[in-house]
């Protein structure tokens, strides 16, 4: 710990710098000793980016060492190996598995400088004071815990955060429009005999069942009363159709990475996919024609938190409370944002981004010159529009959320099965 | 005393695999295992007929793999060792089989997807031939391309052994044989293939145990669309089930142990070596 020595006049300077430290949250105080500071942080590769530590070696002067997993390598490692990491970026349904071991600490969100500005869904569930919430794993309702201490999820704002939202998007099916050759609009085409041999569905049961009850209420063989908490027939159901899809060899092949589901659409294998928004980016980026389909049921959407270690403390813990401000600032936000993807604090993210990228990507206006991402390549061409328009007609058009349910292992056996039919 | 060997199996074999009957009993939650003693794990294993299916897959496959990388296996063997005359040759060779050893498995696996794909070389190729109107579909993420993968993978632990002990066996006996007017034929049958044998039945351990316990392949070569015994273990531990992972790598060593208790049956390897 820093030695301060109390006189007078280092009081009064003492003082001075809290004001300071209070109107510009930044490392003041133990300047020296961060240096020697390392965080791990580990994560999927969506934001686990290695741009994103050199940033926060150059602003915050701290180390963050980063390690891309998949999602269940991700839930393993949080859950199992607790002092192996610093700060965990997890998806919020992975949360539900995660908090109850105790694993994570809660943050006082009176430390989060933009705190009030973190947008509505992972605040109060509500994008605008008028949406209704989705379905599924909604993320207030797993962002927030009783106290310092707490092991149980609570609806409302308490003060006391489990992840600090970082990232999210509106997932929907991607498709090849050139081998397609006609609109799609609807969930139920993933299941269309049109496609049979040339569809994929990602093999990560929690998402994939979110996927499959949106194809299932689209074909109108059932309505869930909550897609993101199945009862046993209706796991029994949803994969029953799929099952029975399946042997009639409707699928090509499932994907579990990132990079599978570029190859499986680059190569033309699969030409109708669930598929995530960066995946597009890098099929198209090859030249090959792909779109994000915006469809008529609407998004499955995501989000994406930081929480910290429970072994967490000291100037370790403070530095990670001076990376979380850091991390809403908006920096990272603009990068992420020039990717596809939603920043919890948007609107710290817009002076990092240019009006033209702003108005593509937040407010779905056409591109007024070239849009590039953080790596300098050309994505769209001037004139072109965002899939599904607008942040707010994107996120407002969620119908549920990646979710963990309550018979979660009955549907993960299940599943297994599913992939072994 | 106990000796230095018998330590280090202890630890890093025996003790292990007791952990694993232990934990195969215990219970899970979703983000837990606590200690018990009860059957679910093998009540759900046994009560479902996945768990059947696959198990005939991983079978299927081991039988399948195993005759294409014994006839493979053997017909280079025999080639090398008698048909190549100058032991320099035999040596270059034999090196020239392992080079595709020098890359990882997973490289020479995945590399198979970009060939055998819809528009594929393979398939581009017997298009432009005439052979075929459409591309073939069931070239990759199939059974065909699982075992495809598979010999290419694991023929090299065929040949060695069979090499090995062909390079053992006297030649004047097979110069007898001639002698006594036998075909080349009967010289294979009565004298080539009894004296392999124990090549062949280390080979068999070899690939079947391999194929057995197999999750990648079959997982990347069938896109995901089939299961083996493997890939159900690692679907469990992906999502947190240890102890039904536990439980069914259980069953799994014990058909494995039945398998090679088998195989030993037919020859006794101490002996011939």
């Amino acid at each position: 710990m820093p030695k301060i020595r109390y006189s007078r006049r280092s009081m009064l300077k003492a003082g001075g710098a809290a004001v300071a430290a209070a109107a510009l949250p930044a490392p003041m105080v133990w300047g020296q000793e961060i240096k020697d500071v390392t965080l791990r942080q580990f994560g999927t590769g969506v934001s686990n980016l290695n741009e994103v530590a050199t940033k926060v070696k150059e602003d915050l002067g701290f180390n963050l060492e980063m390690t891309a997993l998949d999602s269940d390598s991700v839930t393993q490692r949080a859950a199992t190996q607790p002092d192996s990491f610093d700060i965990a970026d997890i998806e919020y349904w992975i949360c539900k598995k995660v908090w109850p071991t105790g694993n994570l600490q809660a943050m006082d969100t009176t430390k989060i400088a933009n705190y009030d500005k973190i947008v509505g869904i992972f605040r109060d569930g509500k994008l605008t004071p008028e949406s209704t919430i989705a379905q599924g794993t909604a993320p207030h309702s797993v962002g927030f815990t009783t106290g310092a201490d707490g092991t149980e999820f609570v609806d409302e704002e308490s003060g006391w955060m489990t992840l600090i939202p970082t990232i999210y998007n509106a997932d929907t099916l991607g498709i090849r429009p050139d081998l397609i050759g006609r609109p799609i609009s609807n969930w139920s085409e993933l299941l269309n005999p049109e496609f049979a041999g040339k569809a994929s569905i990602l093999d990560i049961s929690s998402i994939g069942i979110m996927d499959m009850a949106m194809v299932v209420e689209s074909m109108g063989e059932y309505t869930y009363p909550d897609k993101g908490n199945m009862t046993r027939e209706e796991i029994d159901l949803t994969l029953g159709i799929f099952t029975e899809a399946k042997k009639a060899g409707q699928f090509r092949a499932f994907w579990k990475s990132f990079s599978e589901s570029v190859e499986l659409m680059a190569s033309g294998e699969v030409v109708i996919q669930s598929m995530w928004s960066p995946a597009i980016t890098a099929v198209r980026s090859q030249g090959i024609p792909c779109v994000y389909q915006p469809l008529e049921e609407g998004y499955r959407s995501w989000g994406g938190g930081i929480g910290l270690s429970a072994s967490l403390s000291g100037i370790e813990l403070d530095a990670a409370y001076e990376y979380i401000n850091w991390y809403l600032s908006g920096w990272v936000g603009g990068f992420l944002m020039r990717q596809g993807y939603y920043s919890a604090v948007p609107e710290t993210s817009k002076e990092f981004m240019s009006a033209d990228e702003w108005g593509f990507w937040f407010e779905g206006k056409a591109a007024e010159g070239d849009i590039t991402n953080p790596f300098g390549d050309v994505m769209e061409k001037a004139g072109a529009v965002r899939d599904g328009g607008s942040f707010y007609d994107r996120m407002g058009a969620v119908a549920c959320w990646n979710a963990v349910m309550d018979e979660n292992q009955y549907m993960v056996r299940k599943w297994n099965e599913f992939i072994a039919a | 005393m106990a000796s230095p060997l018998a330590l280090i199996l202890t630890a890093f074999l025996v003790a292990p695999i007791i952990m694993i009957v232990i934990v195969s009993f215990w219970g899970a939650t979703e983000f837990s295992i606590y200690p018990a003693f009860q059957f679910d794990n093998y009540a759900f294993l046994f009560g479902s007929d996945v768990t059947y299916r696959v198990f005939f897959n991983t079978f299927k496959y081991a039988a399948i793999t195993w005759a294409f990388t014994l006839v493979i296996g053997f017909t280079v063997a025999y080639f090398l060792a008698f048909h190549v005359r100058s032991l320099k040759w035999q040596i270059a060779l034999f090196l020239l089989c392992t080079i595709p050893f020098w890359t990882s498995n997973i490289i020479r696996m995945i590399s198979w997807i970009p060939f055998l794909g819809r528009n594929g070389l393979a398939n581009a190729t017997l298009v432009s031939w005439g052979v075929i109107d459409e591309p073939l579909d069931w070239l990759l993420f199939s059974d065909f391309s699982v075992i495809l993968a598979f010999v290419h993978l694991y023929t090299l632990f065929m040949v060695v052994p069979i090499f090995n002990t062909m390079m053992r066996i006297d030649k004047s006996l097979i110069e007898a044989a001639v002698d006594a007017g036998a075909t080349g034929w009967q010289t294979l049958r009565y004298v080539v293939i009894p004296l392999t044998k124990p090549g062949i039945m280390i080979g068999t351990i070899f690939v079947v145990t391999l194929v057995m316990g197999d999750f990648i392949t079959v997982r990347f070569m069938s896109g995901s669309q089939s299961a083996n015994v493997g890939r159900m273990i690692q679907n469990d531990i992906g999502l947190l089930q240890y102890p039904s992972a536990a439980a069914t790598a259980v069953i799994l060593l014990a058909t494995v142990l039945i398998v090679i208790g088998i195989l030993l049956r037919f020859v006794d390897i101490r002996k011939e070596l």
